[in-house]
């Protein structure tokens, strides 16, 4: 056990600790240490963005983020936005919209969505075009991926307005 | 009723919140072991000694497997045993499996496959097609070949002839979650394997021949897949053959899922094709005769290629009439990965030979490509859809054939098209590109109008045939299973709401549950498009079994006809009582009726012999048309989709929403292909291209910028299918041509040449296009 080194993240809210080899990624600790199996592995190089996670409000491939790297962090998967009794509003535009088919790549286009709305709550359709370009999708063609974040940008907009 | 209804995706809840499982986010028991390959390093070769002791030595390793320990048939093949799971004494490809590794984690496996040290005596690989032909290595005996009239003597005849060649690259399909299989041994020697495949019944014969057990002792379980287009249709053999054998010789549970540089190494892509082309035509550009040859590249096993490069010379015709015509096609075996089934399975490549006809003749009489078009499509029938035919043709009385004499009854085309270059008002855009082109010397734009005509069945008629298995319990719920896979394509939520409309209940009533071989057997490859056509069927047949029973039940109870017992909204209306289902359900037990049904589908009308080419291959076609504008840059070869406008022909929609989904998402795949998506080999077989770094599919930066895509609100499949749907899994993918023919008609606005674009049309290719048009 000496080569393994100890780790303490705050993972949807909830401390956690765990042991990992020092060369172990991000995504393997989520997945097989915590079971925590919504971020998905894709490509393992970066490129899908199946397997993005928040990691101190930044978006992250946690294929290619040492979990050594994730020390201290706060981490935000996509079931720490919502559940499926009470889906956050990203993720229900999701869904109205037909913001996927398989589904492999929606927990990374929710957790990057959802990040992207917090840098800027009222992104263009070009600026989600970009904003959106890591995350890789085979099956919708992304026109309703782009729909879904349009439509909860204005839902979101519209409820904080509310509340003011 | 909850049919033609534009309902979410039934797994959209979980599948935002990350709670949807695929194969891999299964809870496993803690013993289980993992799985890795060692791979060929060369192409073609004599295997002449393995050492594996480093592997066996290598950290958490616990079995290694060759192909002499395989206690049962070495064999992954869909087709005629030429596969075997791992390679013999020879090699075939550069990626080939060699051996298997078992480990206590997936890292520990794959760290250790690359510790085998093989040596090979080398032999000459064939790598590209000429390789093959020079060769005369193929499969079959000779050229496959399709003929109707006499296409030399009408070539010979006409007033222009043209000639040319197109090479057409593959496509790597790269669904988001790679190939995987979970094996789960079981008391005396059964296996339940979870498998991501379109094909559960394949792998449920493939797993049970090599442990040599009957079928019965192999239980083959798929709730979804991250993605399939084909990729799943056989290429999942060989790692739930590899988890099942681990397993039983372990005794452990065993799980293999590919890294994605192995997936791509491993598995086999779209055909890349040549097509050659000779035609002949009149001074309106319609085609008299016309001969094409077709070359296939197979790659080194059978694995679907016939039934594939059938695919691609019934699509020689696309949407038009050919009166003389001869389709040749070659099947070509190479020393390369072994190609397979992709969304549209030949179909495109077909398609693209014929559409670059259409264009090459519009840039020889120089006139607009969709004139031409319009000249050659098939004649307008009345009754094509179900509804009166638009007023460009006038109807004629007796169909005309395809080239392999099928007639063509339901051609809407012509309603289509006209109804999209007025809606994507292509007329005014063609001339402002060209007023573009005229004042712009740098960045060049093209449109271009192409249509889809795709047949719809296996053209093995035999997998032309559907299961399911359907339950009502006492409470009125409803528990739904048929043969058919989720791929994401929305087909168990299609086909859940044939159910509730046969029930006449909600469509939450019905529970959508995992296709099991145990449940429903052999099922064919949700495949063809076919996957609501079929099983919607089906189950429709399941429910109405059980709602006659349910309807004589009560008619008896209430002293009735069971024709004037009624299901609506939720309740049955019987005489003048009226009740719940669930209470219905609760009186039908009571009353010891079997609420239990199977249902069975076969498509009618089919009648085809492949070695003739003659008959009825598909019992429908579904259509659709695509017109997109593009800029190029002259001096980079950098280019751009501008703006895509699309009708696709979905019948009646059995789902919009979905329906929509697929038209989008299959045109970006296909505009991919023929745009960024490039596989390239080295001159020793490796394929270089095996990762997302190398290998560039569309991503959200790159769809149009403008992309308006509607279902032709005039759909009406004028076949029996079910509630009058048409598939529409394939056919839109092909809507992608569009974006080559628009790159081609904004490369011939440089020069005078034909720009003779190759696919896929890259940066580098549409500027060495552009280069010969203008040195022509």
């Amino acid at each position: 056990m000496a080569d393994k080194i100890h780790l303490k993240m705050t993972v949807n809210g909830q401390p956690v600790e765990t042991l990992a080899e020092p060369r172990e990624l991000l995504i393997h600790v989520l997945r097989e240490r915590l079971d925590i199996t919504g971020p998905h592995i894709g490509c393992e190089t970066t490129h899908c963005g199946a397997c993005t996670v928040d990691l101190d409000g930044k978006s992250v491939k946690s294929c290619t983020v040492f979990a050594a790297q994730a020390d201290g962090a706060e981490i935000t998967t996509v079931e720490g936005i919502g559940s499926p009794d009470k889906l956050h509003v990203l993720q229900e535009m999701f869904r109205e919209h037909h913001g996927l088919q398989c589904g492999f790549c929606t927990p990374g286009m929710i957790t990057r969505a959802w990040r992207l709305l917090q840098e800027n709550p009222t992104p263009s359709e070009e600026e989600i075009r970009f904003g959106m370009a890591g995350n890789l999708c085979r099956c919708t063609g992304y026109q309703n991926i782009v729909k879904a974040i349009m439509a909860a940008a204005t839902e979101m907009n519209a409820a904080k307005e509310a509340a003011e | 009723m909850s049919v033609a209804t534009p309902l979410p995706h039934d797994a959209a809840a979980l599948h935002v919140t990350g709670q949807a499982r695929y194969v891999d986010d299964i809870p496993v028991p803690a013993t289980t072991l993992h799985l890795a390959f060692g791979l060929s390093e060369i192409a073609h070769g004599r295997i002449t000694r393995i050492d594996l002791s480093q592997v066996r030595a290598a950290p958490g390793v616990v079995a290694v497997l060759t192909a002499s320990d395989l206690p049962g048939e070495n064999d992954v093949s869909p087709s005629v045993h030429d596969e075997p799971l791992l390679a013999e004494n020879t090699v075939f490809y550069h990626g080939q499996p060699i051996f298997l590794v078992v480990a206590q984690s997936h890292l520990a496996a794959r760290k250790a496959a690359r510790l085998g040290r093989i040596t090979y005596e080398e032999q000459p690989a064939l790598l590209s097609i000429d390789d093959a032909l020079a060769a005369d290595s193929r499969f079959e005996e000779g050229p496959r070949l399709f003929r109707k009239g006499d296409a030399a003597g009408a070539i010979a005849e006409a007033a222009h002839v043209i000639e040319g060649v197109i090479e057409i690259g593959g496509q790597e399909h790269f669904y988001l979650e790679g190939q995987a299989a979970l094996a789960l041994p079981q008391e005396g020697g059964d296996m339940v394997v979870h498998s991501s495949t379109q094909h559960p019944t394949e792998i449920q014969h493939k797993v049970a021949d090599a442990l040599g057990r009957p079928m019965n002792a192999v239980r083959v379980e798929v709730r979804r897949m991250g993605g399939g287009f084909g990729g799943k249709e056989s290429q999942g053999n060989a790692l739930a053959v590899a988890c099942a054998v681990a397993a039983h010789v372990t005794g452990r549970p065993c799980k293999m899922r590919y890294d994605r540089d192995d997936d791509m190494t491993i598995t086999g892509k779209r055909h890349d094709f040549r097509i050659t082309y000779r035609a002949g035509f009149d001074d309106e550009g319609r085609i008299t005769g016309i001969d094409f040859v077709q070359y296939a590249r197979c790659g080194w096993s059978q694995d679907l290629s016939l039934p594939v490069a059938d695919r691609a010379m019934l699509h020689a015709d696309n949407a038009y009439y050919l009166p003389h015509v001869r389709i040749e096609s070659h099947r070509l075996k190479t020393h390369s990965q072994s190609a397979t089934a992709f969304r549209g399975f030949g179909g495109p490549q077909g398609m693209v030979g014929i559409e670059r006809v259409m264009d090459h003749i519009a840039h020889h009489l120089k006139v607009d490509p969709l004139d031409v078009r319009k000249a050659n499509f098939y004649a307008a029938m009345a009754g094509a859809s179900g509804g009166s035919i638009g007023a460009e043709k006038k109807p004629e009385a007796v169909p005309q054939t395809t080239p392999y004499h099928m007639p063509v009854e339901d051609f809407v085309l012509h309603e289509i098209t006209g109804a999209l270059v007025e809606s994507a008002d292509y007329r005014a855009r063609r001339a402002a590109v060209a007023r573009w082109n005229d004042a712009n010397p740098v960045l060049k734009r093209g449109i271009a109008l192409t249509p889809v005509k795709f047949g719809i069945s296996f053209t093995l008629t035999h997998l032309n045939q559907a299961g399911a298995l359907v339950h009502v319990y006492s409470d009125g719920s409803i528990h739904m299973n048929h043969g058919g896979t989720e791929m994401g394509q929305g087909l168990f939520q299609k086909v859940a709401q044939v159910a509730a409309a046969s029930f006449a209940v909600d469509v939450a009533a019905v529970k959508i549950t995992a296709t099991d071989t145990g449940k429903v057997p052999n099922t064919s490859a949700t495949a063809a498009s076919s996957g609501s056509d079929l099983n919607g069927m089906a189950v429709k047949a399941a429910c109405d079994t059980i709602r006659e029973r349910i309807a004589l039940h009560l008619a008896e109870t209430h002293q009735t006809e069971p024709a004037r017992v009624f299901f609506e909204e939720g309740r049955v209306f019987v005489g003048d009582d009226v009740m719940s289902f669930a209470e219905a359900a609760r009186s039908a037990y009571e009353a010891r009726v079997s609420l239990s049904a199977t249902g069975f589908y076969k498509t009618p009308k089919l009648a085809w012999d492949r070695i003739a080419g003659r008959g009825r291959p598909f019992f429908y076609f579904a259509y659709g048309a695509a017109v997109t504008e593009v800029v190029i840059d002259t001096l980079t070869g950098e280019n751009r989709i501008l703006r895509t406008d699309i009708l696709h022909d979905a019948g009646t929609s059995l789902n919009p929403a979905i329906d929509i989904g697929q038209v989008e998402g299959g045109f970006v795949q296909g505009a991919g292909w023929l745009t960024t998506e490039e596989l390239v080999w080295s001159d020793k077989g490796k394929l270089m291209t095996h990762a997302p770094s190398t290998y560039k599919i569309p991503a959200c930066s790159d769809r149009p910028a403008v992309f308006n895509v509607a279902l032709w609100d005039r759909g009406r499949n004028r076949e029996d299918t079910i509630y009058r749907s048409k598939a529409v899994g394939e056919p839109p993918l092909m809507l992608g041509i569009s974006a080559l023919m628009a790159l081609s008609d904004a490369v011939a606005a440089c020069g005078p040449g034909y720009p003779a674009l190759d696919a896929p049309a890259t940066p580098e290719r549409v500027l060495a296009a552009v280069r010969r048009v203008r040195a022509a």
